[in-house]
């Protein structure tokens, strides 16, 4: 007992501060790409080199291949996608898009993952002007009910001051699942912000979820959410709980958790490190704001 | 070097194996029509071990299946992978299960996913696809990725029961009650101990080996990195070694070193983790406080070498992708020595903790006997005497330049396997330290030539589990026509089922975390 005590004195305090203080990473340590859109001349070699197809175009008019006539580009980069991986900027001639060390990209909705820059071009298919650049198309959807509104803030005030996850693995490779237990050891001590993993759904005030949802997790994972008490929020976890990732969706998977069960944050990431996650269950309970994209 | 057991097996069975070839790492040979069984008395009194079977589905090229029964002995570093042809007109093939139990799913694993029939098999129902699918075989080519599978309304898969006055069944699963994968296990029960424990696994089939067949070779290292997303780098690298091999490439000696040193991170993070896990799992948690901080150390250390925590996104086809300065090599040095005492620290802790020793020995016993009639790798292999180790028998990366102990017990208890972990742990940082000391200087990275269609390679790595194979065939366009992995995992669930009976429903969670086996690396 008294070698036990002495040891936990002398290892001191190893807790970080995040979120109250900034979190601290290494310099090599590589979270989401930024895109210079404006400055961009070619997506065409990003987009064939990322393995998950976060990066994708679409293409109309002769212009990009044959003949003299301008055409048109349309880039999407969906960070529900990206397993930061940094492919696309190793294949980026025009240095235009980097990896940054953003890893605050947890977001309410699924579209404020993804970005589309439009540009036209000219013979050669160089992108000569960017057009616009937008996020996903959110205007045909009216802003929430004010009383929905009102019911989703005081569910976070009410869950927000000690919340109760639940975990369910619907599918993972296991990797999220490294990383979501780190957030119990004393580095991220979870408990230290009132929140504690539990054994069963039915305690749970909260599940995150990881995915990407098997056909054979698909019953499981709606039956875990309806064991679940109201009010409950879910969090999908990982390029796979967003989207499929580099799984997609095939006879095995149904893809991402939201195919399942309504999800109320989406934390990028493969896997997210413990600060994203962290950030992104904050977020779910309205205790962080959110910040965006990379700019 | 040792002798070329094979060779003399090739000389004493003349007409039992034809039409040898050599592959980097394994032969290839056919069995002739009379199939598998004359020449398995011959393989397996030699003193040989069979790995794994897999199948292919060659029906478009060459109008039949291939068996490839993977065998390795203790005199020779190649494997021997001997093909059997299946008919389409008749597709059925010998089962060897009743007397290889070790073989048991690998065969109903082939019945369920290109339907070829087990001809023979003790327990021939279903195990990767479950009872509720639809009859379907993902893996034949004619079956398409994207098929819609329609709900699943088939019977429900029923456990065997377990009958007797007082006996009742535990379900448990598939969502359990950490952060762990799915599964789902039913316990058969008198009173507290455990009479019989029945596994249902593949709820995290996610259709890889069929979603290899759709990538390009680059993009598809991702994914074997995703197979099991905690040994990331070690199925990275056996993918990326065996595209290396069917291209013909050699590496530079630097990225051999650097796969070392990274397999070697991968090895001890997990290592250490278990290690915790296991004190948690007896009610030792200050024990998991300082072994969770020390994995994390290791996992920081991990990010400053490759940027990423799970060591992704470094290794490729070729070599690794990025380089390292003798900065972060000495930095890398600096940190496993902290990690050496830290840990030398955490062990003191555990090792004079009477109550902790008191429920690891003798929990759990996998009988050695056991372990090798089941086929019993890795960690869990080596706690019950089965002296393997891919890194000492079939040397890859820079293996073959460093000397190191592996630790094999006889007891086969929590404990032992435990004990495995913590012998590795100070291996791997003597071979690290080892290697990081003769880095070579010169490229990381060869880029590689295009990859013949048709090429066939295997590659074999001692995952911090234990022994990971990947076989591949590559298409046309540099993308690959069949990928075949096995997961350590794969091999070793039969022996939790083992280890558990007798012992008391309490102490499941640490008998199954002294194993830690991968769902997703089984299921795929």
């Amino acid at each position: 007992m008294f070698k036990i005590l002495r040891k936990t004195a002398r290892t001191g305090l190893v807790t970080i501060g995040y979120p109250r203080a900034p979190a601290l990473m290494p310099e090599s340590f590589r979270g989401a790409p930024r895109f210079a859109f404006s400055a961009w001349r070619d997506a065409r070699p990003a987009a064939a080199a990322c393995p998950t197809g976060a990066i994708s175009i679409r293409e109309s008019g002769d212009g990009s291949h044959s003949g003299g006539a301008e055409g048109t580009r349309q880039v999407t980069v969906d960070y529900g996608l990206c397993i930061f991986c940094g492919e696309c900027a190793e294949a980026d001639a025009d240095g235009a898009v980097r990896m940054t060390r953003e890893f605050e990209l947890a977001a309410r909705d699924r579209r404020d993952l993804a970005v589309t820059a439009e540009y036209l071009l000219d013979a050669s298919g160089t992108q000569v002007e960017l057009t616009n650049l937008h996020q996903a198309d959110r205007a045909a959807d009216a802003p929430p009910e004010k009383l929905e509104r009102t019911v989703r803030e005081r569910i976070r005030s009410v869950l927000g001051r000690s919340l109760a996850i639940r975990e369910v693995d619907a599918g993972s490779c296991n990797g999220c699942e490294v990383e979501i237990a780190a957030l119990t050891n004393p580095v991220y001590d979870l408990e230290r912000l009132g929140i504690h993993f539990v054994a069963s759904p039915r305690h749970a005030d909260m599940l995150l979820v990881t995915g990407p949802v098997t056909r054979n997790m698909e019953l499981a994972l709606a039956k875990t959410y309806r064991a679940a008490p109201d009010p409950k929020v879910v969090v999908a976890v990982g390029a796979c709980g967003i989207s499929g990732g580099i799984f997609g969706r095939n006879y095995a998977i149904v893809g991402g958790v939201d195919q399942v069960v309504p999800v109320d944050v989406y934390v990028p990431g493969c896997p997210p490190r413990p600060h994203a996650l962290l950030y992104g269950i904050l977020l779910a309970v309205g205790r962080i704001a959110q910040k965006g994209l990379p700019q | 070097m040792k002798s070329g057991k094979f060779d003399q097996i090739r000389r004493d069975s003349v007409g039992l194996l034809e039409n040898w070839r050599e592959g980097r790492v394994e032969i290839y040979a056919d069995l002739p029509d009379s199939g598998i069984r004359p020449v398995m008395s011959t393989l397996m009194q030699s003193g040989c071990r069979i790995a794994a079977v897999f199948a292919e589905d060659r029906t478009g090229p060459e109008q039949r299946y291939y068996l490839y029964y993977v065998f390795e002995h203790p005199e020779d570093q190649r494997y021997l992978l001997a093909r059997a042809p299946v008919s389409t007109a008749n597709p059925v093939f010998p089962s060897l299960s009743a007397e290889l139990p070790s073989l048991n799913w690998h065969e109903r694993e082939i019945q369920d996913w290109f339907g070829l029939v087990a001809e023979g098999h003790p327990n021939p129902r279903r195990v990767a696809l479950h009872d509720n699918w639809p009859d379907v075989h993902p893996l034949r080519k004619d079956f398409s990725i994207d098929t819609l599978l329609p709900p699943f309304e088939g019977e429900r898969h029923v456990y065997r029961p377990t009958l007797g006055e007082g006996v009742f069944q535990i379900p448990v699963g598939p969502v359990h009650a950490g952060i762990i994968e799915p599964g789902h296990f039913s316990f058969a029960v008198a009173g507290e101990p455990i009479l019989y424990l029945q596994l249902r696994m593949f709820y995290v089939h996610k259709g890889i080996e069929k979603r290899f067949e759709q990538l390009p070779v680059n993009h598809a290292v991702y994914l074997a990195e995703s197979i099991s997303g905690d040994s990331s780098f070690s199925h990275g690298t056996a993918f990326c070694q065996a595209i290396e091999a069917a291209a013909g490439a050699e590496i530079p000696g630097r990225a051999r070193r650097m796969r070392t040193i990274l397999l070697e991170l991968e090895r001890i993070h997990n290592h250490t983790g278990d290690i915790g896990a296991i004190a948690t799992d007896v009610g030792f948690v200050i024990a998991n406080a300082h072994a969770s901080r020390l994995r994390e150390l290791i996992l920081g250390l991990n990010e400053e070498l490759t940027g990423s925590r799970l060591l992704r996104g470094m290794v490729c086809a070729g070599g690794v992708r990025r380089d390292w300065t003798r900065d972060q090599i000495l930095r890398c040095l600096e940190v496993l020595n902290l990690f050496e005492r830290e840990f030398s620290d955490l062990m003191l802790l555990i090792d004079a903790s009477d109550s902790t020793r008191d429920r690891l020995e003798r929990t759990g016993v996998l009988r050695p006997d056991k372990a090798a009639d089941l086929g019993i790798v890795g960690v869990g292999g080596r706690a019950s005497g089965v002296d393997r180790d891919v890194r000492r028998d079939h040397p890859y990366a820079a293996y073959d330049s460093v000397s190191f102990a592996v630790p094999v017990y006889e007891d086969g208890d929590v404990l032992r396997r435990m004990q495995v972990r913590v012998d590795e742990v100070r291996e791997s940082l003597a071979i690290i330290r080892a290697v990081a000391s003769d880095l070579p200087a010169g490229p990381y990275r060869v880029l590689l030539p295009p990859v013949p269609a048709d090429a066939c390679a295997f590659s074999a790595v001692e995952g911090w589990r234990g022994e990971i194979f990947h076989w591949i065939r590559m298409g046309a366009g540099n993308r690959l026509e069949r990928c075949k992995i096995k997961d350590p995992s794969f091999n070793n669930w039969p022996a939790l089922v083992e280890a558990v009976q007798g012992n008391i429903v309490p102490d499941f969670p640490v008998i199954n975390k002294s194993f830690n086996l991968s769902y997703s690396g089984t299921d795929r």
